[in-house]
C-alpha cells in the first residue's frame, strides 16, 4: 500500500516539477488600449532615444494593447504593468480600487492626467447620402447607426455620453428627454459590436450602416488607411471631450524599482516632441505648437467634459452603465 | 495489496488524478469560489433578469438546435465518407477537421463576411427577406460550423468497424433496406451519435469567438450567454460573471448527464 502511495505521490511530483522558475522582467511595460498601437510605437522609440541622451541608460518600453476594460482586468489580475494608458478614467479607477495605483492618481499629472485628447465624430459614406449633419439626424427613421456596445466597450460609453450631452443642451432638454433621445438612437443600431475596432470593421468592411460613431483619431485613421474617397468625417455641433488618461502603477513600479523611469516616461508624453507625435497620430495635443501644427487636421468641435456634465466617471458609470442602469432601461432590442 | 497484472497502476493513477485536478477541478473550484461572493440570493436575482434569461434561452436553444442539425448532417457525411469511395474522398475527409483548426475569431469574421447583407450569401438572401448575420439565425449557423466535426469524427470509427455480415444477415432474413438501417445499423450507431451530439452541444453552448462577430449582440434579441459574462467583467463584477458561469456549467452538466443516461439506455437496447 505504502509503495503504491509513494508512487502516486511521485506521479504528482512529476507535474509540480514541471512548473519551472519565472524569468524576471526588467523592461518598462505600458499596458494600453487598442487604437494606440501606432502612437506608442513611435513614442516608445522617441522616449528611449531621449532617455539615453539624458541619463545614458538604455530603456525598452514594451506595449500591450487590447480592449481598455480587458487590459485593466489583466493589470488587476497580475499583469505587471509599470504604467497604464487606457481609454477612460473608470478603468484606471478600478485598478486604483485594488490598491495598485494611488487613489489620487488623476491629480498627479497635468490636465487630469491626460496628455492628449480626442472627441466623438461621425464617419459617413462618400457624399453623405443620408445628409447627416448633427446628432438629431441619427434618430431619423431609416438611418442606421453603428456603435459598439457601451456595456462592453469603453469607447462606446463616450459615444453614448456625447449623445446624451447633446440632447441635454437642446431647448427644453432634461434627463427624461435625453433618455428618450438616446433610446431612439440605439433603436437605429443594427449591430452592437463588443469593441470599437469591431464596429469600424462592420461599417467599413461589411458596408453596414449609414454612420459610424467613432473617436476622432479612429475616424481620421480609418479615412487615411481606407481611402479618402470612400468616407467623410462629419463633426457634430457639440460633442464630448474624450480624455484617455495615463497613470503610474505604483505597486508594480516600486516592486520593479522602475518608478523613476516610469515617471520620466509619463512626463515625456507632455513634452513638445511627444505632443507632436500624438498630433501626427490624430490625437489632439495640448502643447500649443503641436496644436497649431495639426490644427488643419481637426474639425472645429465644441466639447463638454465628463466631469462638468456627468460628475465624473464613477457617477456616470453607476447611473448609466451598471446593471439596471439607464442603458439597460432603454430596452434596446424591443 | 494484491499485485495487479499491469504494472504502474499507482504511478499512473497519481499522474491522472493530479492532471485532472490541475486542468479541470482547480479552475472549476476557483470559479465556484468567485461566484460564492454574491450568494445564492444574488445569483437568483442576477440570473432571472430578463436580459440574462433571454440570453440563456438563445444560447441553449440555438446550441441544442445546432447539435441536432449536426447529428443529422454529420451522420450523412460520415456514412458517405466511410461507405463510398469516390475521387477526392481523402480531401473531403480532411476538410471535416477544418472548423477545429481555424481560430474561432477567424471563423466568425469569415462567416459574418459571407452572411452580412452585402456578403456573397447574404446578398442572395437579402431580396428574399432573410437576414442571417446579426440575428439569432447567425448564431445558429456559427454554432453549426464549430460543432460539425464532432459528430463525423465520433461516428467514423464505429461505421468503419461495423461488420458488413450483419447487414447481409439482415437482408437474407428478409429485412428491407430501410428496416436494415433503422433496426440493425442505427441502434449500433446511436451511442456514438449521442457522444457526437453531446460534444457538439457542449462546444456550441460555450462558443464565444466565432459567434460574437455574427450575433449582432442586441440585448434581449441576439445576445449570447458568454457575452453576458463579458458584460459583467467589463464592470469589474467578477462574482456576477462567475455566477453566470456556474449556471451555464450546471445546465450543461445536466444536459450532458441526460445524454449519457440516454446513451447507456441505447447501448443496452442495442445489445439486446
Amino acid at each position: 500500500m505504502s509503495m503504491s502511495l509513494r508512487q502516486t505521490l511521485l506521479g504528482s511530483l512529476l507535474w509540480l516539477g514541471a512548473i519551472g522558475a519565472q524569468a524576471a522582467d526588467v523592461s518598462l511595460l505600458n499596458v494600453s488600449y487598442d487604437p494606440t498601437r501606432e502612437l506608442y510605437k513611435d513614442i516608445n522609440a522617441a522616449f528611449a532615444e531621449q532617455y539615453k541622451k539624458d541619463k545614458g541608460d538604455s530603456v525598452t518600453v514594451n506595449a500591450s494593447h487590447g480592449g481598455s476594460g480587458k487590459q485593466a482586468r489583466s493589470v488587476i489580475d497580475g499583469l505587471e504593468a509599470d504604467v497604464v494608458t487606457l481609454a477612460l478614467a473608470y478603468d484606471i479607477d478600478a485598478i486604483a480600487e485594488k490598491g495598485l495605483v494611488a487613489a489620487d492618481w488623476q491629480k498627479r499629472l497635468p490636465h487630469n492626467s491626460t496628455p492628449y485628447t480626442s472627441t466623438i465624430v461621425f464617419l459617413v459614406r462618400k457624399g453623405n447620402p443620408k445628409g447627416i449633419k448633427d446628432w438629431n439626424d441619427l434618430i431619423k427613421p431609416g438611418v442606421e447607426v453603428i456603435t459598439p456596445n457601451p456595456k462592453t466597450s469603453g469607447g462606446a460609453r463616450w459615444n453614448y455620453l456625447a449623445a446624451w450631452g447633446y440632447a441635454l443642451r437642446q431647448p427644453g432638454g432634461n434627463d427624461a428627454k435625453a433618455k428618450e433621445f438616446v433610446a431612439a438612437l440605439f433603436k437605429n443600431v443594427p449591430v452592437l459590436d463588443t469593441g470599437a475596432r469591431g464596429s469600424t470593421t462592420t461599417f467599413v468592411q461589411r458596408g453596414i450602416g449609414d454612420v459610424l460613431l467613432a473617436w476622432e483619431n479612429e475616424a481620421l485613421l480609418a479615412r487615411q488607411e481606407l481611402g479618402k474617397d470612400e468616407f467623410e468625417i462629419v463633426a457634430p455641433s457639440i460633442s464630448i471631450l474624450a480624455e484617455p488618461p495615463i497613470a503610474l502603477v505604483d505597486k508594480v513600479a516600486d516592486k520593479h524599482g522602475t518608478r523613476a523611469v516610469a515617471e520620466a516616461y509619463l512626463k515625456f508624453l507632455y513634452t513638445p516632441a511627444a505632443q507632436d507625435i500624438a498630433g501626427k497620430h490624430y490625437y489632439r495635443p495640448y502643447d500649443e505648437k503641436a496644436a497649431a501644427k495639426y490644427a488643419s487636421v481637426f474639425p472645429k468641435v465644441n466639447t463638454f467634459t465628463i466631469d462638468a456634465e456627468f460628475g465624473g466617471w464613477k457617477k456616470a458609470q453607476a447611473t448609466h452603465f451598471a446593471d439596471g442602469g439607464v442603458f439597460d432601461q432603454l430596452n434596446v432590442g424591443k | 495489496m494484491a499485485r495487479r497484472v499491469l504494472p504502474g497502476f499507482g504511478l499512473s493513477l497519481g499522474f491522472v488524478l493530479t492532471w485532472l485536478g490541475l486542468i479541470v477541478l482547480l479552475p472549476l473550484a476557483a470559479l465556484a469560489l468567485k461566484a460564492s461572493g454574491i450568494g445564492f440570493g444574488g445569483l437568483w436575482t442576477m440570473v432571472t433578469t430578463p436580459a440574462v434569461l433571454a440570453a440563456l434561452k438563445l444560447s441553449f436553444g440555438a446550441a441544442v438546435l445546432s447539435a441536432v442539425i449536426n447529428a443529422i448532417a454529420g451522420l450523412l457525411v460520415a456514412w458517405v465518407l466511410v461507405r463510398y469511395s469516390f475521387p477526392g474522398r481523402r480531401f473531403f475527409d480532411a476538410l471535416v477537421d477544418l472548423p477545429f483548426a481555424l481560430p474561432t475569431a477567424v471563423a466568425g469574421i469569415a462567416l459574418t463576411a459571407l452572411y452580412a447583407p452585402k456578403g456573397w450569401i447574404g446578398a442572395l438572401l437579402a431580396p428574399l427577406g432573410i437576414k442571417v448575420a446579426f440575428t439569432p439565425l447567425g448564431v445558429l449557423i456559427a454554432m453549426v460550423f464549430v460543432g460539425f466535426p464532432f459528430v463525423v469524427r465520433t461516428l467514423q470509427p464505429v461505421l468503419e468497424s461495423l461488420d458488413r455480415d450483419i447487414e447481409e444477415a439482415a437482408t437474407s432474413l428478409g429485412a428491407s433496406r430501410w428496416q436494415t438501417f433503422t433496426r440493425v445499423l442505427f441502434p449500433l450507431l446511436l451511442p456514438a451519435l449521442l457522444t457526437g451530439f453531446a460534444l457538439a452541444l457542449a462546444r456550441a453552448v460555450g462558443e464565444y469567438g466565432s459567434v460574437i462577430f455574427i450575433a449582432g449582440n442586441i440585448p434581449m434579441k441576439s445576445e449570447i450567454l458568454p457575452l453576458v459574462i463579458v458584460k459583467q467583467l467589463e464592470q469589474f463584477k467578477y462574482a456576477d460573471a462567475a455566477a453566470v458561469g456556474i449556471v451555464m456549467l450546471a445546465l450543461s452538466f445536466l444536459l450532458l448527464l441526460a445524454i449519457s443516461l440516454l446513451q447507456r439506455w441505447s447501448r443496452r437496447w442495442a445489445e439486446r
